[in-house]
Formats: structure tokens, sequence, C-alpha cells
């Protein structure tokens, strides 16, 4: 049974970036940092388009922001999804806005599945899906994962995590939960947030990047979904974390033991 | 009154250790806000761990049903809202587990609040209390205002100390909230636990990581570890690798520890594994690269090979175990 997914792309710093704070608090300090999709979209991507080559169906990827999202919404058209959404918008977001705004998506989209990181690497908030998921009321599950490691044969021979039943209406979802792996059936549609254990995504080639280029990227204003967004989360102030001291070396595994367990009285 | 509702989280029938530091934390805040402290226990059979919640002085409500046996945030985050409503609450505080993370934002959607992730204290001055949560892996702390009526806070368990029993209990009383089953549209299946006999990764005294530098071989760092009675964690790369459990990757996007000893063996210290075990008391650092950022953390480091320098640690750990010093 094809499906049709909706997938986010955000645009976030390079998680490998040293971020710092400006000295008033007011923000980071974004000269020179450089921009992609954040990693765990990559991995939604990604299981959207295994889903789609099984199952046939629509990848739909959608991203919030300013105009330079749509290089986001292009890695995602180059990986092989089909077309895209940039939702303009300048300024903060908070999840309850962005819930909102792809809610609307979601209503005029009508897809089977939605696919999401299950947290961007910026605000690290780890919340979008959730909210989403109650205010459309669809199954959902959080943290997805599969029981085979990134290393295994059914991880190289790229097969699906997520798993849909034969009749098409129900998907099996294993989840990183506490102390193990949880699986859960969702009725569609659902609502599923991907972890870094469910897949390696892709890597984009030059002809899916030629291609991507003529894909269509539909721009929508805010207002044309008719919501008012106002921010409930307001990030006040930013600060840097206190450094932790350390750095002592010692020589011999003795020597460690002496400190660790004579001073320091641990162990 | 801005009233706080502790919602505790419990597994294989015990209260779960970071809900004590949910309690912690959410007296913390009555401290700030004036409000009344109560918790919340949703389960099936779970009147245990109503009263161990109670034993720390604060009236408990109990919504112990059937439906309610597999943790699913469909069928609980009603139930919490209804709990909220009911005991006068304007706070939802609850730590950030997994189940924590994965409730509290539903919560939040259905009563219409705001919801933050991974508070580690609260600030703010006077009457405005904001909560300061990390942001870029840890590398950026926020204080973040919240502007609804309902706040709902995970914590981070960490950062708050746990709260301690108090003379006398708080009341228990169940709470009547019916469970639609027929509009729950997620069904759990089944759940294959990973750790074992080990402690909690997440509560254990001393955590034993692993990364790369293990090559896959976790044979001297479960020796070590079942001396000490110790959790296992592992990097990121050896998860990926295979070599460990998803659930055992300490991290910014893993678990969060701060245990009393933090042994990493093998692992070159990337930001988001430092992320997720600088609040650790004491951290051991073992690595054959002397440049591994890991030794910038570490209280103590020993540039050399984990599978020489384990050995050497259990043996010195062996003998003062048998002489009881």
């Amino acid at each position: 049974m094809p499906l049709k997914i909706l997938v986010t792309s955000k645009r976030v710093e390079d998680p490998e970036a040293l971020i710092l704070v400006k000295a008033d608090g007011s923000g980071i300090e974004t000269q020179g940092l450089s921009y992609r999709i954040n990693p765990f979209d990559e991995i939604a991507v990604e299981e959207a388009l295994r889903l789609k080559e099984e199952h046939g169906g629509e990848v739909v990827v959608a991203s919030i922001g300013a105009a330079d999202c749509v290089s986001e919404i292009r890695v995602a058209l180059a990986m092989g999804a089909d077309r895209g959404i940039r939702v303009d918008h300048e300024g903060p977001l908070d999840p309850g806005m962005v819930a909102a705004i792809l809610q609307k998506l979601v209503e005029g989209e009508q897809p089977d599945l939605v696919i999401l990181g299950k947290q961007s690497v910026d605000d690290d908030q780890n919340q979008v899906g959730q909210i989403l998921a109650q205010r459309m009321g669809w199954a959902r599950a959080t943290f997805a994962s599969k029981e085979e490691s990134l290393e295994s044969t059914a991880e190289k021979t790229r097969q699906c995590g997520l798993r849909l039943a034969a009749d098409g209406t129900s998907i099996r979802v294993v989840r990183e939960v506490d102390g193990g792996l949880e699986t859960l059936e969702l009725s569609l549609p659902a609502v599923i947030t991907t972890d870094l254990r469910l897949n390696i995504p892709r890597i984009t080639s030059v002809p899916g990047i030629m291609k991507a280029r003529k894909k269509p990227v539909r721009e929508i204003q805010v207002e044309e979904l008719g919501i008012e967004l106002q921010p409930a989360v307001i990030v006040r102030k930013l600060h840097s974390p206190s450094k932790r001291g350390g750095g002592l070396r010692v020589k011999t595994v003795q020597e460690l033991w002496d400190k660790v367990h004579g001073e320091a009285g641990v162990l | 009154m801005p009233n706080i509702l502790v919602v505790a989280e419990h597994f294989n029938g015990q209260l779960r250790k970071a809900s004590r530091s949910a309690l912690g934390a959410a007296g913390a805040l009555a401290a700030r806000t004036g409000g009344q402290v109560s918790g919340l226990v949703v389960g099936y059979r779970v009147g245990g761990v109503a009263e161990d919640l109670a034993a720390h002085g604060i009236p408990v409500a109990v919504v112990d049903l059937p439906a309610l046996t597999h943790y699913l945030s469909e069928s609980y985050a009603p139930v919490v809202a209804a709990a909220a409503r009911a005991a006068g609450a304007t706070w939802v505080v609850g730590a950030a587990t997994a189940q924590g993370k994965d409730l509290l934002p539903c919560v939040a959607a259905l009563m219409g609040g705001v919801c933050a992730t991974d508070a580690i204290a609260f600030t703010g001055e006077g009457q405005e209390v904001l909560v300061r949560r990390p942001m870029w892996a840890g590398n950026v702390l926020a204080d973040v205002e919240l502007r609804g009526e309902i706040k709902v806070v995970s914590i981070r368990a960490t950062e708050f100390a746990a709260a301690e029993k108090a003379g006398l209990p708080g009341s228990v009383k169940a709470l009547p909230v019916a469970v639609d089953e027929s509009a729950i549209r997620t069904r759990f299946i089944a759940f294959a636990g990973s750790g074992g006999d080990r402690p909690d990764l997440t509560e254990a005294r001393v955590v034993i990581s692993g990364g790369r530098g293990t090559n896959g071989d976790f044979s001297e760092i479960e020796a070590l570890a079942d001396l000490l009675n110790a959790a296992i964690g592992s990097s990121r790369a050896a998860v990926d690798a295979g070599w460990a459990a998803g659930d055992l990757q300490v991290g910014q996007t893993g678990k969060v520890v701060a245990p009393e000893v933090y042994i990493a063996a093998g692992i070159s210290g990337a930001q988001q594994h430092l992320a997720g075990m600088k609040g650790a008391k004491v951290i051991i650092a073992i690595n054959t690269d002397p440049e591994a950022p890991i030794f910038q953390v570490a209280d103590y480091g020993v540039v050399g090979d984990l599978f020489e320098v384990l050995p050497a640690l259990r043996s010195l750990v062996a003998a003062s175990q048998k002489q009881g010093t």
C-alpha cells in the first residue's frame, strides 16, 4: 500500500561546530558557522525514503524558516524526497509554534505518516512530534530505533526499521526507552520521531542533486495558514556553562589508585 | 495558588530514583512560587509506588487501572492532565527520562500549556521564575521564560537533589479517572530489557563506559563493573558499531549521568558525550591518545591501553576489597 509521508528538515548549526555565546548573552556568535540539516531529521528523511522504496508513495519535506532554509529542503530532495514546502518565518520559534504550523500542513496534505527528528541539535527541546501527535489525536511513537545494529546486514541492505503491516493500516516501531527497547504498533495515520540508531542516512549523489533542482518547493506565508503564532518559550538570556576542572595526568595505575582510592576516597 | 504536581515514574514496581529528584526540584520550585506540592502515580498495581512517594511527606493521587498497565503517552497524558486540574496545579514537573520526555509535552499540549525540557535549575528574580536548560548539546545554557497558564517541566535528575523521606507520610487517594481504551490508537507489543542484573545507568554509583578504543571487546569493562557493581555505558561510536545497546549511550542525545565515579575507557570525548557525563563527581579517563579531549575534563587521566590499565586497576580494587579497606 503506497504511503504518503511528511518529513521535516530543519536548518541547524553544524553539530561539530564550536558554539560560543555572545558577550551580552543575547544569542550565539553566528559568524563563520556552517549550517546543515538537523541530523535527526536526516534520519527521518532516510526512513521515509526506504518506506517509499518498499511500499511506494510520496515523500514531502517541510521546513520552517527564512529563505536560506531552502538549502536543507534541497538536501532532502537530493536524497530522494519528491517535493518541498517552506513555511516562511523570521524570528524565534518554539515547539508549540512549530507544531501548530506542522498541524496546518498535515491537515492540508493528509499524510499517512509524519516522521521527524526526536529533537533538533540547536534547541534540544524534543517536543514537536509529541505536541503534533497530541493535537492531531494520532497514534505516536517517539525515539524510533531498531533491534539490528547500524553495522548489521539489515542496515547494509537498507531495510526499513519501521515495519508496515501487510494490510497497510498499522506500523510497528521499536523505541529506545529507559532500560531497553520497546515495540509499539501504531494505527495509521501516525507521528513518529527518530532516534540515532534507526538508520544511516544515504549520501546525496550528483545526479540526485541535479534532479533536486527541478523538484518543486512551495512557499507558504504563516498568515496563509490562518494561525496566529505567539511564542510561549522565550529565551531571555544565554550563558556559557562553567568549565569543569581536570586535566591531571597520572603515570601508572598504582598512582591512579593511590589518588582515587587514597586521596579522593572513592572506589 | 500555583500548586505543583509531580508526575512519578516507576519501573519493575519501584519508584524511579529520578522521580525523587523531580520531587526535589518541585520543592525548590515551591520555595519560589509558594504552591503546594503533590504527587501522581499512574499505572496498574502501583499502590506500593504511591505509598513510597507519599512517604516523602506529600499527598499522592493514584490512578490504578488495568488499561494503564503499559505506559503510552496517549493513555497517560489525559490522566496527568485530569490530575493536574484536580490538584489545582499550574506547574507539572517530571524527570527528563525517556518516558518523561515523551509524556510531558503531550500533557502541555492537552492542557494548552507550555513545556520546557531538561531543566537544570530554576532561576530569575523575585516572583518571576525562569527555567535554565541546556541547548546546543550543553555548549550553551539558556534561561527561558514560560508564558502560559500551565507550565510543564521535565527536569534533569542529575541536577537536583533527591527529596528525602519525611517523618509523617502524606495521604494516598485514588483519583477517579476513566480511560477510553477504544480511543487509543497505539498498542504496546513488547519490551526487551538490555541491562541484565546491572544497576540502572542513570542511578548507578559507578559507571564504566567504553568507546571506540574497546574495538568491540567490553570484557575488561564488564569484569571491572562486576567487581564494583557498576553500570556500563558507552560512547555513540561504540553503540553505532553494535558493540553496546542503544540505551547505554551516554551523551546529550542519550543518557545523562552523574555518578560518583565515571570511568571513560577508550573514549575520545566528543562534545556531545561530555555533555552527558561531566556532572560526575570524579572522572577517570583511559585513552591511548594523549590529545584526546576527554583528558580536559578528567580528574585523573591515564595515557595507556585500556586492556592493560583496566586489568591492573581490577587487581588493585580486588586486593583492596579483600583487605576490607
